[in-house]
């Protein structure tokens, strides 16, 4: 039959729900000199696929996302990785929208199986920062401004001297971020950051490095990869563990400079949340959320984007840092897994994010996990706060 | 796995498509693409930041510095913010990412654009570093190279290499609104709809695949429904003139199919765009009456290792 001749309502769509049955993340670290750009990638997906107890047969499509190509030295290196991941003889889609990558391909691969091109699909993410200078190629030049640019930390330190100077937050708040994902990284054996010896103090007395972004309050540069295995029903029947089923999914980005810019809460991030919420049938955030991984790369983005997401009213989100409620034990729990401040492989660090989010709700986060969790929310941004990735996963099928 | 197309959830046309002639070397990127994404808008009735979904395609490693699409962005009118995203590809795969999500009903037009400014460094050099990094790009071999070893083993095979020109390398961009059912109609007088898209990758290393055959071309092809009636027009993606018989003989186009009449890449190349233009350029006919059923070509790597195709159709004229 020519689709041509069918006669399609505009909405009359159904789409495939669409579940997370595998994960699989590297052993994150400043420099897996042990294995090869093509070794890394295979640990994760390997990992995934014996998390979901499937083969290379067993996946019809790869979607493959990492952040500059410079980052490497290598163009459009999932030409060459074609073979790695197992991917000769299907298609592979590579995705690249700046640091928020992991999750735009969590949520491109998603739509493969919403649309019911492909019954499961592998979602892989990786950066090997290692082979390069990541701060330097970060260090981009801002148009009608003097270079004076030293990795992304100067581009988003006076973004956050703007959301203390709004909100009349107090200076500590950052060290108490910094602290609490450096000791949750510790109960998460893939972080790259271990520090056994960690004491707010020393957070506090750790070098400046953008004020007022210290040394213990910026991300690591790492080399990690993280594998999402995404299936419709009847790949989710098969699933040997619990799986967990995406309720929405949402991008959104925004121009990189232009005047009346709010670079501290910036719309496409709020519009991106409202989304996914829309679609998940979420009102209350607070409420109805019992964990969020979110892309904090410099501490105090954490009550920034407690603020943006809508878990706490403009000008309050450090209120709730300050509370405790974002901790390990809290009532809202941000980053268990230690987050980007624990481990940062920037292509891969969206869907580490995504990752967790559906380990959560799967009961499979191992000693970070957090009791009792029903929906949790990923989160990725990137660029000049300008994109913005997020999925709600549940640990029940859409409208069940 | 691959046995039957499957039939898509709804029907998704080509309804308008432009392309930049001859830019100035001296533009930017978002220079060469603004008057290209406003004259596809002007055609599709879209005002800046209409489209429900927005999805590119480019290379860094064309534009010399990391996160060059994010300036781009600058021509499309995100504000307010954008459901957008991007491929690190030629173009056509940005289409494609754009097609699925107008087929999950999450949007029901798309904006899709490419650029690439290859003429800004040596591409012979630049396109090395695609190769496997350990075995292949430290011997530094360049499209022309590649060429050869393809001709060359076309020739061993007993095949025919006509003689022709390669590619013409040029800057350039390009851009296509995709929509979806009744939407598309009203744009459009003509849609070219989209029967199927499908692509395939191959083993990335030279030494084990044959360079005289494209099965990741043909699996593609099968996939898009190319083969379920015969197409009147193919828009090839072939920068060399083995690529060209190597393709025609993988999608099974008899002499009666008018092959590549926009040109195609030996008359200009910009390269990440090339593949998006194909595309384009086969929905044209079919907008402008010329064709019912055209077949359109993309292709990135070495020596044909990714292909896509992708089918479209008029409606059927009474």
């Amino acid at each position: 039959m020519s689709a041509v001749h069918a006669v399609h309502a505009t909405h009359a769509v159904h789409k495939e729900p669409v579940a997370v049955v595998g994960i699989g993340q590297t052993k994150h670290a400043a420099a897996r000199r042990d294995v090869s750009i093509a070794g890394l990638v295979r640990e994760a997906a390997r990992r995934a696929l014996d998390d979901a107890e499937l083969d290379w047969t067993d996946i019809e499509a790869v979607v493959l996302g990492k952040a500059p190509d410079f980052f490497e030295g290598v163009m459009m290196p999932e030409l060459h990785l074609a073979d790695a991941l197992g991917a000769a003889g299907k298609p592979v889609l590579r995705v690249h929208t700046a640091g928020s990558v992991g999750g735009s391909t969590a949520l491109v691969a998603a739509n493969l199986v919403a649309a019911r091109i492909h019954g499961t699909v592998l979602a892989l993410a990786f950066e090997k920062q290692s082979e390069s200078n990541a701060m330097w190629g970060l260090s981009l030049p801002v148009p009608f401004q003097p270079p004076l640019l030293a990795g992304a930390g100067g581009f988003f330190a006076p973004h956050v001297r703007a959301y203390i100077r709004r909100t009349g937050a107090p200076p500590g708040v950052g060290a108490l971020v910094a602290y609490k994902d450096r000791r949750n990284a510790l109960k998460n054996p893939y972080a790259h950051l271990h520090e056994h010896g960690i004491t707010l103090e020393k957070v506090r007395s750790s070098p400046m490095l953008w004020d007022p972004v210290r040394y213990s309050e910026t991300c690591p540069s790492s080399d990690g990869a993280c594998a999402v295995v995404l299936t419709g029903r009847a790949g989710a029947a098969r699933s040997p563990h619990p799986p967990a089923w995406l309720h929405g999914g949402a991008m959104r980005s925004e121009p990189t400079l232009f005047a009346g810019k709010d670079f501290v809460s910036p719309r496409a991030g709020r519009d991106c949340a409202a989304d996914v919420y829309r679609q998940a049938g979420i009102t209350d955030p607070r409420g109805e959320i019992d964990v969020a991984e979110l892309y904090v790369p410099f501490s105090w983005y954490e009550p920034m984007w407690l603020e943006n997401l809508g878990f706490a009213a403009e000008g309050e989100g450090w209120k709730l840092t300050e509370s405790g409620a974002t901790a390990l034990d809290g009532d809202l729990p941000v980053n268990p897994s230690g987050g980007v401040l624990s481990t940062n492989p920037i292509g891969a660090s969206g869907l580490i994010r995504f990752a967790e989010a559906a380990l959560q709700v799967r009961g499979r986060a191992g000693e970070h996990q957090v009791d009792g969790v029903r929906r949790a929310l990923g989160h990725a941004y990137g660029g000049g706060a300008q994109f913005f990735a997020m999925w709600l996963v549940g640990d029940r099928p859409p409208g069940g | 796995m691959t046995g039957h197309l499957r039939a898509t959830l709804r029907d998704i046309a080509v309804v308008a498509f432009a392309q930049s002639v001859a830019p100035d070397p001296g533009l930017s990127e978002t220079e060469m693409l603004l008057p290209v994404l406003t004259d596809v808008l002007a055609q599709a009735g879209l005002a800046p930041g209409e489209a429900d979904f927005t999805c590119s395609g480019s290379s860094d490693y064309l534009a010399g510095r990391p996160f060059s699409f994010t300036m781009t962005l600058d021509g499309v009118g995100a504000w307010p913010p954008v459901a957008e995203s991007h491929v690190e590809a030629d173009g056509a795969w940005a289409l494609y990412e754009a097609w699925v999500k107008l087929l999950t009903g999450d949007a029901d037009t798309a904006l899709v654009y490419a650029c690439g400014k290859p003429t800004a460094g040596d591409l012979e050099d630049v396109l090395t570093r695609q190769l496997d990094p350990c075995c292949t790009a430290p011997l530094w071999p360049g499209p022309a190279a590649l060429a050869g070893l393809q001709a060359q083993a076309l020739a061993d095979a007993g095949g025919t290499v006509p003689p022709g020109p390669g590619s013409t390398v040029v800057d350039g961009a390009a851009a296509v609104v995709l929509a979806a059912g009744d939407r598309a109609r009203a744009m459009c007088a003509r849609p070219a709809w989209i029967h199927g898209i499908d692509h395939r990758i191959e083993p990335h290393a030279l030494g084990v695949r044959d360079l005289t055959r494209s099965p990741s071309t043909r699996l593609a092809a099968e996939r898009a429904g190319a083969f379920e009636a015969p197409v009147d027009t193919a828009e090839l993606h072939a920068s060399h003139p083995a690529q060209e018989v190597i393709l025609r003989r993988e999608l099974r186009l008899t002499d009666d199919v008018v092959v590549t009449p926009s040109g195609g890449a030996p008359a200009a190349d910009p390269v990440m765009a090339t593949g998006l233009i194909r595309i384009g350029e086969a929905a044209d006919r079919i907008r402008r009456g010329e064709s019912d059923r055209a077949l359109a070509h993309a292709t990135s790597g070495p020596c044909l290792q990714h292909n896509l195709v992708a089918v479209l159709e008029g409606e059927r004229r009474p």
